[in-house]
């Protein structure tokens, strides 16, 4: 491989990675522009719906050898669906109740569901349902069958792109636009941008603060559903501590775009991927958790409310 | 019962005395109760194994623990005067999913109170020994390990500068491992790599005491054995995949990947991403990837024939005379296969009896002096002493390859 061949081939990879990280961010992002709740159970949403997804496969008996497009949709059909009923029941149970209280109390209520859902991917890890074996090992890495096939779809040389990169871009970006279209258009989107702004405001002219915030989380724990799919089959592992490193990744791309910022979140989850593939190649391995942050905080001391976002209290 | 003891009973509990002076009865009750009775109480001594019972290393935790109590019952529990009690322990939590340093440490403490635990098993992990040792060696506690593996615990010279002084406060030895320590792994791997014809190795490790440390003593011996190493790089244990480290091996032409580490390091992941990154070389693995959750993490399909796991000592299934016996004792106890650390426990209990039997006291130091002596020991993987830094003498260890999904013993290699 030459040397701008190499280039190309970690642009690619830290493409892929970074619109997963996004996908994950925008959870993040969303929740805390409505609520001001950094949610750190979302990570661990996240991880779950990895599991949920593991155990359909199971279920369905569905194999790298006879896997249908229809099954692969089916997959990003009831996960998104699991995984948005779980997080609006969080909500409902774990932080509707502290709605008033001081900000720093749903921060720690996330902290604790964060554990609860953890302890639960832990105890799911356990069970036959996600493959043979697993009972043995429960805290161990579980293969998830690579039901999308690595195949190089077209290449450059020696660089290619494969089925997979194809396959988080062909969902990532059209479920990017079609956000964009639902918040900034729809009814409910105005909605939620109202209650953002100002939820007394947003209550007093009739809008249903609780039941916007429940359909908030809702979307939020979806995205986090369509993130764990594309995470299972993009890397075919699944783990039940997945969801902290990928909470934190996701957390500092919300962050780095501007939290509260949606085109912010998918920015920081790019530049993070991107930041994570040059590190990798061009300083080292070991460094590449510091590169990251380090980049997060230069970018920071320049631009306090990150990439996108501005420092006027518009959010979502 | 002694007879001075049976007269108080009597006398406390006749009805006269009790009648006459209530509190002088009272009193001898308490005297009777509070006075030991020796024929009825046999000794005991416990012997603690302190392993990860949490997490994915608790199945060769459980074989371990299994094969422990194999030797034990086959002396009944019992030497000479003294009944053996064995403690399990279990040093994970869930939260880290492996051993916790926190864990460890509480327990040695704990072991170290109980004045009849004259024996500390394990840990299993290298990383865990070195919170534990300390404070075992202080206290004049024995330890014997046949799991952890890094090399300066017991050898000068060849770990950290100030390695094995700093696990030995107190100036005396107290570690004992009937397994043999990864600098021979290291270089046997090295050894197996030259056979293979490799010649030139990319080098990871997962950044861990454990994982570091063989990979450090494999690309020391690689290079005196001709071989060049292209890359040497620490990974990042919990990231999604390594997707762009394996282009970036793959820009250097490597025949071989080398990784020190274990499956809760994300062994099973590189060897993922090397296959679909187009990189299709073997990759060689230590002891700690030597266990059925690698093959279950890293996918079947990926591990078959194509990747090579050293293991400091003979697999199970390869065991001959006593091993084999092991072997099929064990089976018939437990109706499965041992994992490949269950002879080893087996090992550490009949180490432990035999000292314990020579000792003939419940003393730490005496017992911890009988283990060291240990000489010329008729064990299961062959006739072995303990040498000056408490190492066994064996340098025997194998190479094995993955087949239908199932571990095969390979070669025997020797460093």
């Amino acid at each position: 491989m030459t040397d701008s061949e190499v280039l190309l081939q970690q642009l690619i990879t830290g493409l892929s990675n970074g619109m997963i990280i996004a996908l994950i961010a925008l959870g993040y992002t969303m929740v805390y522009g409505i609520v001001e709740l950094i949610n750190f159970a979302h990570g661990d949403l996240f991880m779950i719906g990895a599991f949920f997804a593991l155990t359909l496969v199971t279920m369905l008996g569905i194999t790298p050898e006879q896997v249908t497009a229809m099954q692969i949709v089916l997959l990003f059909t009831l996960v998104p669906i699991f995984c948005g009923g779980v997080n609006w029941l969080i909500d409902r149970l774990a932080y509707r109740h502290l709605r008033r209280a001081p900000r720093l109390v749903p921060l720690v209520s996330s902290i604790g569901v964060s554990f609860v859902l953890m302890n639960i991917g832990l105890w799911w890890g356990g069970t036959k349902l996600v493959g043979e074996g697993s009972a043995q090992a429960a805290a161990s890495p579980k293969d998830f069958p690579a039901l999308i096939p690595y195949q190089e779809v077209f290449n450059f040389g020696s660089v290619a792109v494969t089925s997979k990169d194809l396959l988080v871009i062909l969902v990532t970006i059209p479920l990017m636009v079609l956000l964009t279209v639902v918040i900034k258009y729809s009814r409910s989107g105005n909605a939620m941008r109202a209650i953002a702004q100002d939820p007394v405001a947003a209550r007093l002219m009739g809008v249903d603060v609780d039941f916007v915030i429940g359909r908030t989380f809702m979307l939020g724990g979806a995205l986090a559903g369509v993130a764990s799919v594309m995470y299972s089959l993009y890397n075919n592992t699944i783990h039940f501590q997945s969801g902290f490193r990928a909470g934190i990744d996701a957390f500092a791309a919300a962050i780095l775009g501007g939290i509260g910022n949606l085109p912010g979140a998918v920015l920081g989850g790019i530049v993070i991927g991107l930041v994570r593939a040059m590190s990798d190649q061009y300083i080292a391995t070991s460094w590449t958790n510091a590169v990251v942050f380090a980049v997060l905080i230069i970018v920071l001391v320049f631009r306090p409310s990150g990439l996108l976002g501005r420092r006027v209290k518009e959010r979502v | 019962m002694n007879n001075c003891t049976r007269t108080l009973i009597t006398h406390s509990l006749s009805p006269s005395l009790l009648k006459s002076s209530l509190t002088g009865g009272l009193l001898s009750i308490i005297i009777a109760l509070s006075t030991p009775l020796p024929a009825l109480s046999q000794e005991t001594i416990k012997i603690v194994s302190s392993l990860p019972r949490t997490g994915s290393a608790n199945a060769q935790s459980t074989s371990i623990v299994n094969g422990l109590q194999l030797a034990l019952d086959e002396v009944e529990n019992k030497v000479g005067n003294f009944r053996i009690s064995l403690m399990d322990w279990d040093d994970a939590s869930p939260e880290r999913g492996q051993w916790d340093p926190a864990i460890e440490a509480a327990n040695a403490e704990r072991a170290i109170a109980d004045a009849q635990v004259m024996i500390y098993v394990g840990p299993y992990n290298s990383g865990a020994a070195k919170i534990s040792l300390p404070k075992l060696n202080q206290a004049g506690l024995a330890t014997i390990s046949g799991f952890a593996t890094w090399p300066g615990l017991t050898k000068p010279g060849v770990g950290e500068a100030n390695e094995p002084a700093v696990y030995q406060p107190s100036g005396k030895k107290n570690l004992f491992r009937v397994i043999p320590a990864d600098d021979i792994q290291g270089a046997v791997a090295a050894k197996w790599a030259s056979e293979l014809k490799a010649k030139r190795v990319f080098v990871l490790h997962d950044r861990e005491l454990y994982g570091k440390g063989i990979a450090e003593m494999f690309r020391k011996s690689a290079k005196d054995l001709q071989i060049e190493i292209v890359g040497f790089e620490g990974i990042d244990a919990k990231a999604a995949n390594y997707k762009s480290l394996v282009t970036k091996i793959r820009q250097h032409k490597p025949d071989l990947v080398y990784f020190g580490g274990t499956t809760q390091t994300n062994g099973g992941q590189i060897l993922k991403d090397l296959r679909t990154g187009g990189v299709a070389v073997p990759m060689m693995v230590p002891d700690g990837c030597f266990e059925n959750a690698f093959i279950l993490a890293a996918g079947k399909g990926n591990v078959e024939g194509s990747t090579y796991f050293t293991f400091g000592g003979v697999p199970p299934q390869s065991l001959t005379g006593k091993g084999a016996q092991f072997v099929a004792n064990y089976r018939k106890r437990h109706g499965s296969d041992p994992e490949a650390y269950a002879v080893y426990g087996y090992e550490v209990g009949r180490v432990a009896i035999d000292a314990i039997r020579r000792a003939g006291v419940a003393d730490r130091d005496a017992i911890r002096k009988a283990i060291a002596e240990t000489k010329d020991f008729d064990g299961v993987l062959g006739k072995w002493s303990f040498d000056q830094n408490g190492d066994t003498t064996l340098r025997i260890m194998s190479g094995n390859t993955v087949v239908n999904g199932e571990f095969k013993f390979d070669r025997l290699l020797e460093g």
